[in-house]
């Protein structure tokens, strides 16, 4: 492939913290200009090989590898000092999530200044000037200005793009960057991973981690599948993208919901209840005369800033939600579509503009009538754990949902609690457990079944999937799929990810700024997108086909 | 959220904002002296005895009616409460703090002569907290778990120790069985270390348990190992990162300290038998010299509300994400 000698290899790489090996025989090389993607889900051991690369595996752990050459030099057994003149300088670092990668108290261009100090880089003016041109190189619009910011003011794309900077202000031969869009919304994810390409293009070698098949199939050269501490297939990114041979690189391909057509099982776990919809459904467009059984007119809804002109977050926005059927809502960050949702909760009262449930006055009423009714209603949201009263165990949480807040004793209402949990795939012993010691899929799981408790008609999911891994979304998505399906629910589903909303919704909004720049039927809407805000989500949005 | 929170730079809505917010601690401040001389004001009048035989020496002066009269005449004691109140409210407006009952000097120059002593007292003891907090903080990170827990565990003790107890095994020890260092306290170096002690070990405590979490949630945070993926030292991520951000609540609290300092200087004071606000305000409580408590009392409110100001700006330094809150 390349004659000059790699930038990393890894030869039998094995970690363990304590008796617990979290690495076990991993190996693989870097050649310079090529990008080897790492791909598994949380707790597969890639972020622990990627760390074991610059000697910051954690404290406790126990490296060894037959081979570990990392940008010309061995890096077995070599000197905290030595790491130090290595990490920043031969290999650039960048992590998830820029908000907490960056130090919040300091200045960006100080975080960025370091590295080219810790280094010995040239004078303070001179170290100045590097860091206003990198900041620009990495595409950042006024850099002289963003460089005395701090990232919380700053927004994500940017944080991450300064976080970048930092990484390879000097130039490194290899650049390691673990989940580096992860909390990026897709348009953004796919101009910061342009720029990784452009990194790699220059020459670095680039050793990518994510959960992810398609955020990595544009860039990767090669890809390698970890599961369980070891790598079950590797090979390059066209073959494993095509033609996968290992069956959890089939899971992880399966779980991608981009092109996968409505309906379509995402995870092996739950094809077996895949059951076609039993169509038409009470409220198909068919029967098109039939009353929605939420209706939003014209909602506005605008907020003061301190010191600034109101901020209109959602501004005439409309839709119709229809019995059985499920309701995309896309758009970015800022985009308005949490406001929307909780307009349509009736917990945010508009502005202007009327939120109708089964044809009845909903958001125009107060809270006392809408009591009775609100058990049609439910939600879940993206981070079910701050959703739960830390206290309560999983069966008290469900308890306190059934009973309406009367009771949190799970014994008064064992049978449903199993029935509940039974329907989310959930075992009964969980019912003793403590939300916190459950996993991401586990927790979301519980939050639909606490939505379920009251027999709503209509849930409300807000981003549900966004904080989990691919394989473990691939499972909420097919159970909420599956329940719509078993119970007749209506589902208004809210995400920033074009390929979930494709995958979910019978009927889609396209939001900007928050307005509905494009609405109708997912297909005619994705097939042929007339606005402009449509088509470069569309573009943006990663598929599975691999870098020409 | 895609806008920057806060553009870098003083527009005239942040000077706007920060006349306001002075303003707000200033009226604050007042509200707060104006309750602290009511209270007092009725609050010293609910213990037993009369004022008069405090002015004439005490109850043991065994001062004649006629005399005991005269006195309440003097002082205004015979009028009607509502007009004492008043009349109290308005001479302290005005700056007049009256004369102690029990010196027979003007109150303000009485604390002028207090107020250096225990001001010294408190400061040291506030750094020397600090410093013993951080030093165990530090030390702590960097020993692992075994080390986290005994110095949580020492933190705990130290700050449980009441001050009586504190000081008196200090005296036991340094003074009567050692003899290293004198039970008295003086301005003197040596004779400033006991009381000094006294009351920073309990401080030190409560400062180091808050500053050692944060330190620590701070040293395993993602910045602190995109620091170290950039060739960052221990030692840099600790001067650079973490120590700014376990200072925050550490900040935060320390005009609370303050104020506990200044209450702790009461007891320690007066075993040290050392001259300051605290012990004086314990012999005027004790003289029912009303003047005095008042003056002691509205001193350490104004003082109080001054160091939360102070803690307040070096908490907004310290952390620009408030500035704009």
């Amino acid at each position: 492939m390349n004659a000059a000698a790699p930038i990393l290899r890894v030869e039998n790489l094995d970690v363990s913290f304590g008796e617990t090996p979290v690495v076990l025989d991993v190996s693989f090389t870097v050649n310079p200009g090529e990008c080897l993607a790492l791909v598994g889900e949380s707790g597969s051991g890639k972020s622990v090989t990627a760390r074991s690369l610059i000697g910051l595996a954690g404290p406790g752990s126990a490296v060894r590898a037959n081979a570990l050459e990392v940008a010309g030099v061995d890096a077995r057994g070599v000197s905290q000092r030595a790491w130090r003149s290595i990490r920043g300088k031969r290999v650039g670092f960048i992590l998830q999530d820029a908000l907490t990668s960056l130090d919040p108290l300091r200045k960006i261009g100080k975080e960025i200044d370091d590295a080219l100090r810790l280094h010995g880089s040239g004078s303070g003016a001179a170290r100045a000037a590097r860091v206003v041109r990198l900041l620009e190189s990495v595409g950042l619009d006024d850099p002289v200005r963003r460089a005395g910011q701090r990232s919380g003011e700053l927004s994500g794309g940017m944080r991450q793009r300064a976080l970048i900077a930092s990484a390879i202000a000097l130039d490194p031969a290899l650049v390691i960057a673990d989940e580096p869009t992860t909390a990026l919304d897709a348009t953004i994810a796919a101009q910061v991973m342009d720029l990784l390409g452009e990194l790699r293009a220059a020459g670095s070698g680039m050793l990518l981690i994510s959960h992810d098949l398609a955020a990595v199939a544009k860039v990767a050269d090669s890809i390698a599948v970890m599961q369980g501490g070891r790598i079950v297939e590797s090979g390059p990114a066209e073959r494993i993208l095509g033609d996968p041979q290992h069956p959890y690189t089939r899971a992880l391909l399966a779980a991608v919901p981009a092109g996968k057509p409505r309906f379509a099982p995402l995870s092996p776990a739950s094809s077996t209840a895949s059951t076609p919809r039993p169509d038409p459904p009470q409220g198909s467009q068919a029967q098109a005369g039939c009353r929605p059984v939420l209706r939003a007119r014209a909602l506005s809804k605008s907020f003061t800033v301190p010191g600034g002109p109101d901020f209109a977050a959602v501004k005439d926005v409309g839709f119709e939600l229809h019995a059985g059927r499920t309701l995309g809502v896309v758009g970015e960050s800022g985009s308005g579509k949490t406001t929307t949702a909780r307009m349509a909760l009736g917990l945010l009262a508009p502005d202007a503009g009327t939120v109708e449930l089964f044809g009845e006055p909903w958001s125009q009423v107060p809270e006392a009538a809408r009591r009775t009714r609100r058990s049609a209603l439910g939600a879940i949201y993206q981070d079910p754990l701050s959703s739960f009263d830390p206290r309560l165990s999983a069966g008290s949480l469900l308890a306190d949902a059934l009973s309406f807040g009367a009771t949190r004793n799970p014994r008064k209402h064992l049978a449903r609690i199993h029935e509940l949990l039974a329907l989310v795939g959930l075992a009964a012993e969980l019912a003793g457990r403590n939300p916190a010691t459950l996993s991401g899929g586990q927790r979301q799981r519980l939050a639909i079944a606490r939505a379920l408790a009251p027999n709503p008609r209509v849930l409300i999911c807000d981003e549900p999937v966004s904080a989990l891994d691919v394989s473990i979304q691939a499972q909420v998505l097919d159970l909420l799929d599956d329940l719509q399906r078993r119970l007749g629910l209506s589902y208004l589903f809210i995400s920033h990810d074009l390929s979930v909303i494709r995958h979910m919704s019978d009927e889609v909004l396209v939001m900007q700024g928050g307005a509905v720049v494009e609405s109708g039927a997912t297909e005619s809407v994705f097939t042929a997108p007339a606005h402009p805000y449509t088509r470069t989500l569309l573009a943006a949005s990663p598929g599975l086909a691999p870098r020409r | 959220m895609s806008q920057p929170i806060l553009a870098g730079g003083r527009s005239p809505r942040v000077a706007g904002a920060a006349a306001r917010w002075a303003l707000g601690k200033i009226g604050g401040g007042l509200f707060v002296l104006w309750a602290v001389a009511t209270a007092i004001f009725f609050g010293i009048r609910m213990i037993p005895g009369d004022p008069a035989e405090a002015i004439m020496g005490g109850p043991g002066s065994q001062a004649s009616a006629e005399a005991l009269a005269q006195a309440r005449a003097d002082y205004g004691l015979d009028a009607p409460l509502y007009v004492q109140y008043f009349s109290q409210l308005w001479r302290l407006a005005t700056g007049d703090l009256g004369t102690s009952y029990s010196l027979k000097t003007p109150v303000s120059e009485v604390l002028g002569e207090l107020v250096p002593p225990t001001l010294v007292l408190a400061v040291l003891a506030l750094l020397v907290a600090w410093a013993l907090a951080l030093v165990v903080a530090v030390l702590s990170t960097r020993s692992g778990a075994l080390g986290s827990a005994l110095a949580s565990g020492l933190e705990i003790v130290s700050a449980a120790v009441p001050h009586f107890w504190l000081a008196s095994v200090l005296i036991m020890l340094f003074a009567t069985a050692l003899g290293w260092l004198p039970p008295v306290s003086t301005n003197a170096p040596a004779g400033l270390v006991l009381p000094v002690a006294t009351l920073a070990l309990p401080l030190a405590g409560f400062l180091g348990q808050v500053m050692r979490d944060t330190l620590e949630a701070a040293h395993r945070s993602p910045f602190a190992l995109s620091a170290r993926a950039r060739g960052e030292s221990e030692t840099g991520v600790l001067l650079r990162h973490s120590l700014r951000h376990a200072a925050l609540p550490g900040i935060a609290l320390s005009g609370w300290a303050f104020g506990s300092l200044l209450s702790g200087a009461v007891v320690v004071e007066s075993i040290f038998a050392r001259p300051g606000l605290g012990r004086s305000l314990l012999s005027a409580v004790t003289a029912r010299d009303i003047p005095m408590v008042t003056g002691v009392a509205l001193l350490s409110a104004a003082a109080y509300v001054v160091i939360m100001a102070f803690s307040d700006i070096a908490e907004r330094l310290a952390d620009p994400r408030m500035a704009g809150s």
